[in-house]
């Protein structure tokens, strides 16, 4: 019987542990294929280039546990941008204001959908693909054009450089592997994070429990909102210009980096370092696919797309296998 | 000795649109006793059990807990003035840990954050309270469903509970884990928990229980000490004015069922096997026969079914149905050949809840009919009523929603949606679990007319008797294969029956 039990547990691992096992062949592949692949500033690079992907990701992760999905992130990616943009260089707003605003803006949004979501019990697909129709359109009313940043304190976040060692990462960097730790701590540690999973393992259960469902659900698309525009800032200041048509279908990486970090898309399992090998596992397609050279980037897309249905296959045959 | 109660609750009334459910009705739960709350399907114990944990909220009278009048908003609400439910299906969360059921929401911490490892230390401590040995870190999911609803058990405790509501704890559960859910009941008894007890096993109430109040039809019929009732005045109570089930509780045999020789037959399975579902089995059913199969659960009873119905492929053997070589390709040609399948499982399987009685029942024929002849709302109607009236469905309102009848009644629409087409041979599989004696005994009938009309039955049931009283001959299935077919000649007993179950095993 504990032997048993032990396997049940590994069993909720595995999607994890290929996700591992994938990134470092992966890796492992490239460095043998192509001269200057096996180097930390590579790693380093998927991190900085995949930055605001990572963010999103993050809030992805929330909502896809509690058996939810948010369509509506790359659309307040870009709205975020837009917004930021337009402030700071047209208005003239100082980004110490116009950052903190955008975050609101983006949580709040996420916020209202989330209770649209539980008072009305609407599918969350349906919500938050209004919310992106909406976002997008908005970023239209502000401008058609991209509007690009010349602030000083901009560029300086897109130059500056942290060095480690000999290596580098950039500040947008550090601020994703910060919200991934405090995603992980919040989920783990916390009531909130536990009533996460309580609500993607039965919603029904977690009600007659007595736990707050409506809190927990209009938290989670907060979260998910705040994360989206947290990773549109990010996003200017990798791009330094906002436009309406920045991350257009990012929504879709991010759901592939969640499930290919091995969180059930049905919710109630999943984990937020396997959203990072994810995104990190995306992030070495693209890697792999410019060091080849002659491949066209659509390969990303196709290979991302292949992957996608091994590990939905994947947790088929596991979820199956448990009943 | 008689104490205050600990809960009171007086007048209670609760309507669904078209029914009510619950009129005027008093009880009252002492600390430190076990009380049953009986009733047929219907009568209204579910619906007092969802207005007691605030699942709905009462429509008039009141609660009275402790000697306070309360207002249970909600199932929060009703778990903080101590009042905590166990269901029938456990409601916990499956991919949580066995210490995170048993305090998410109120789990210890230390600096803000969630104190795992004290979690684990008092949740193995409450679970060796109760003589349980599992180990609380792995999830939930890996332990059996008599485990999960200790573990449910452990956090209704645990949340200070004065009140313990047990809706039919007991019904997927073997003797030897019921004999620890009781040993568990009595512990708490001990300590002065207030069990409120639902089951539909007259015997475990005698086991185990105190005192009992009984239901019917929303009202209610009365509370008695547990020795003044035996089980047939407890059934009389149950039932009230209408006995006619209860001559065919003291188990009178129908021996004067033997095979009608005479019907032709109507389907024929011959070497009909299923890798990893059923092996190979031969069975001819004749019209006007009933074939009961026994085994244990999982034994391939119902597999063996299935494929009869077209549900699953076979991947051997063959299938005559009226004399003619026949593939069935799936459901819809089974419905064609005049075959009709209630399945196990009436709620994911069978009914849909959000609509209404009539239209449940018509659903089947409109479907064969196809869309473009549609029947007429007085057809339908027509059928609806002449349906209600002869499977004695309540409430006898063809406009009410399905998800508000109870389980017995909700099996009875569903009989009545497959006897609608008229179909030549019924497979029914558990047709009787989970619903009440006179609803059981009505289904029996029910099953015995139409078979004597000239419909093939293949009757299902983990109730040997049940089995023994209705069918001609008994399929016996045993580790998905059929290793007995015997004829029901008067003789042969449950006990005959349990005997070949088990010979299967030492071969």
């Amino acid at each position: 019987m504990n032997a048993n039990a032990l396997l049940t547990r590994l069993r909720g691992q595995i999607p994890l542990l290929v996700t591992a096992v994938l990134l470092v062949s992966m890796f492992g592949v490239g460095s043998a294929q192509y001269d200057g692949f096996f180097s930390g500033q590579v790693v380093l690079n998927l991190l900085i280039d995949n930055a605001f992907l990572l963010v999103v990701a993050v809030g992805m992760t929330f909502v896809v546990l509690t058996g939810g999905i948010d369509l509506s992130v790359g659309a307040v990616v870009a709205l975020s941008t837009m917004v930021s943009a337009w402030l700071v260089e047209r208005q003239g707003w100082p980004p110490l204001l116009v950052i903190p605003l955008v975050l609101l803006m983006g949580t709040a949004g996420g916020w209202l959908m989330g209770w649209v979501i539980h008072v009305f019990e609407i599918q969350p697909f349906i919500v938050t693909l209004a919310g992106m129709f909406l976002a997008r359109g908005l970023c239209y009313t502000i401008s058609i054009d991209s509007i690009s940043i010349t602030d000083p304190q901009y560029t300086a976040m897109a130059q500056t450089r942290i060095p480690l060692g000999s290596l580098f990462v950039s500040p947008s960097a550090v601020i994703a592997l910060l919200v991934v730790a405090v995603g992980f701590v919040v989920l783990h540690y916390t009531r909130l994070g536990r009533n996460v999973y309580a609500l993607g393992g039965s919603e029904q259960s977690a009600l007659l429990m007595g736990l707050p469902v409506q809190r927990t659900k209009t938290t989670v698309y907060a979260i998910s909102g705040f994360c989206s525009a947290l990773g549109g800032v990010l996003l200017t200041f990798y791009m330094l210009s906002g436009y309406g048509l920045h991350a257009v279908g990012l929504e879709l990486d991010a759901i592939a980096a969640v499930v290919i970090g091995g969180t059930l898309l049905t919710g109630g399992s999943g984990y937020l370092l396997g959203t990072l090998l994810g995104v990190l596992v995306l992030g070495l397609i693209q890697t792999v696919i410019s060091f080849q050279g002659t491949l066209s980037s659509w390969w990303t897309r196709i290979v991302i797309g292949a992957l996608l249905f091994v590990f939905i296959v994947l947790q088929r045959l596991i979820t199956a296998r448990r009943r | 000795m008689r104490q205050q109660p600990v809960l009171e609750v007086r007048g209670i009334r609760k309507e669904f649109p078209g029914v009510v459910a619950l009129d005027g009705v008093d009880f009252r739960l002492f600390p430190g006793e076990v009380h049953a709350l009986l009733g047929e399907n219907g009568a209204g114990k579910s619906t007092l059990i969802k207005v007691l944990t605030g699942v709905h909220p009462a429509d008039g009278g009141e609660v009275v807990l402790a000697g306070d009048r309360v207002r249970i908003a909600g199932p929060l609400q009703a778990q903080q003035a101590g009042i905590s439910t166990v269901y029938q299906e456990v409601n916990l969360c499956p991919n949580l840990s066995v210490a995170e059921n048993i305090f998410i929401g109120r789990e210890p911490r230390r600096f803000g954050l969630i104190d795992w490892a004290g979690m684990r230390r008092r949740a193995a401590e409450l679970v060796r309270e109760l003589d349980l040995d599992i180990d609380v870190s792995t999830p939930l999911n890996s332990h059996s469903i008599a485990v999960q609803q200790l573990v449910a058990i452990v956090r209704a405790v645990d949340l200070s509970a004065k009140v313990l509501i047990l809706d039919e704890p007991t019904s997927s559960l073997d003797r030897d884990e019921v004999r620890r859910l009781f040993a568990v009941m009595r512990r708490l008894r001990d300590q002065g928990v207030a069990i409120l007890f639902v089951t539909h096993f007259l015997d475990q109430i005698y086991e185990i229980c105190d005192r009992m109040t009984v239901l019917r039809n929303g009202r209610l019929e009365g509370e008695y000490l547990i020795n003044e009732l035996n089980q047939v005045q407890l059934v009389s109570r149950m039932i009230g004015a209408e006995l006619a089930g209860l001559d065919r509780l003291g188990g009178g045999k129908r021996s004067e069922r033997t095979a009608p020789a005479d019907g032709a037959v109507f389907l024929e399975a011959d070497g009909l096997t299923r890798r990893g579902a059923v092996e190979p089995y031969d069975l001819a059913i004749r019209s006007g026969e009933v074939i009961g199969l026994a085994g244990l659960l999982g034994s391939g009873r119902t597999e063996a079914a299935r494929l009869l119905f077209g549900a699953d492929q076979s991947d051997g053997g063959t299938l005559r149905i009226e004399g003619a070589k026949t593939a069935l390709r799936g459901p819809r040609d089974a419905i064609a050949h005049g075959i009709a399948f209630c399945s196990e499982n009436r709620k994911t399987e069978g009914l849909v809840g959000e609509l209404t009685v009539r239209e449940n029942i018509v659903l089947a024929l409109q479907a064969s009919r196809g869309w473009t002849r549609p029947l007429s709302r007085t057809v339908q109607e027509q059928y609806a009523l002449r349906w209600i009236r002869a499977l004695d469905i309540r409430p006898d309102n063809p406009e009410a929603l399905v998800r508000n009848l109870s389980g017995g009644n909700q099996q009875k629409v569903l009989l009545a949606r497959w006897l609608i087409t008229d179909p030549k041979l019924l497979i029914l599989d558990e047709p009787t679990r989970g619903i009440d004696i006179g609803a059981k005994a009505e289904i029996q009938k029910l099953v015995a007319n139409l078979a004597d009309d000239g419909m093939a039955v293949l009757f299902i049931s983990a109730e040997l008797e049940e089995v023994l009283r209705l069918s001609h001959r008994v399929g016996v299935l045993r580790d998905h294969r059929m290793v007995a077919q015997l004829d029901n000649d008067g003789e042969l007993t449950p006990e005959h029956v349990m005997a070949t179950i088990a010979s299967g095993a030492d071969r």
